[in-house]
């Protein structure tokens, strides 16, 4: 299954989907598109990402929790191309029979997503549009 | 997805085929999404950028690529391309 969608993404069918009888807990994070960064006004989010490879990449956070957090079944969505405010841009359920578990993996998925899968996002204000994270996050001239 | 891919040049082993692919900032300041390079053997990722750097201004800050990966494997940009590999620059990354 593709960890990658183009449409919204629904939040109580991916809970669903990994909640058993035996599990007692399921954690959910979504990360929405807030309408301000950095003191800018945000009406929305272009995502984009150089997509097989942000599978791998997904997969492989997703299978490092797992051997860490083996009774934690976890599901992601990144949703890419223009989400709103207000619209969630990824969510992540993970199902554990015990809530530690759960909480730990949760919070795993989403720092290892953020730091690894290479997706990146536009951010469109009223004074138009810019990518997030270039100017003066990498200029390594000597 | 194979490190295989089919040269088209017959009889020139000297000649390498790589294809550039170029996401998000970098595919704006470039004006293109995906080039294919001929390039020498011994060539490596980085010796890709500096040539990419110097043709575009808004490079010349980045001496090294922000992130490289080849063949969707994240990679040193020292790294030696081979024949059929697709080479990408990774700005830094902003998903979640």
């Amino acid at each position: 299954m593709s960890f990658l969608t183009d449409i919204a993404i629904d939040a109580e069918a991916l809970s669903a989907e990994v909640c058993r009888d035996s599990d007692g807990a399921v954690v959910t994070f979504s990360g929405f598109v807030r309408d301000h960064h950095e003191g800018r006004q945000v009406e929305s989010i272009f995502y984009e990402a150089y997509r097989p490879m942000a599978e791998n990449e997904i997969r492989r956070v997703v299978e490092s929790v797992a051997q860490r957090l083996p009774e934690v079944r976890m599901a992601v969505q990144h949703r890419l191309g223009l989400v709103r405010v207000g619209e969630a841009s990824i969510v992540i359920a993970c199902a554990s029979p015990h809530r530690a578990e759960a909480f730990d993996a949760c919070r795993a998925l989403i720092d290892g997503i953020k730091e690894m899968a290479p997706i990146w996002k536009k951010e469109r204000s009223p004074d138009g549009e810019e990518w997030v994270g270039w100017q003066g996050g990498g200029r390594n001239e000597e | 997805m194979t490190a295989e891919g089919k040269s088209l040049t017959v009889n020139c082993s000297a000649i390498m085929r790589v294809r550039l692919l170029l996401f998000a900032v970098l595919r704006d300041i470039v004006g293109s999404d995906e080039q294919q390079l001929d390039v020498a053997p011994g060539t490596s990722a980085q010796d890709i950028w500096s040539a990419l750097r110097d043709r575009h201004s808004r490079l010349h800050g980045y001496v090294k690529p922000p992130m490289t990966a080849v063949n969707l494997e994240y990679v040193a940009p020292e790294t030696i391309l081979r024949d059929g590999d697709e080479l990408a620059f990774i700005p830094p990354v902003s998903g979640g």
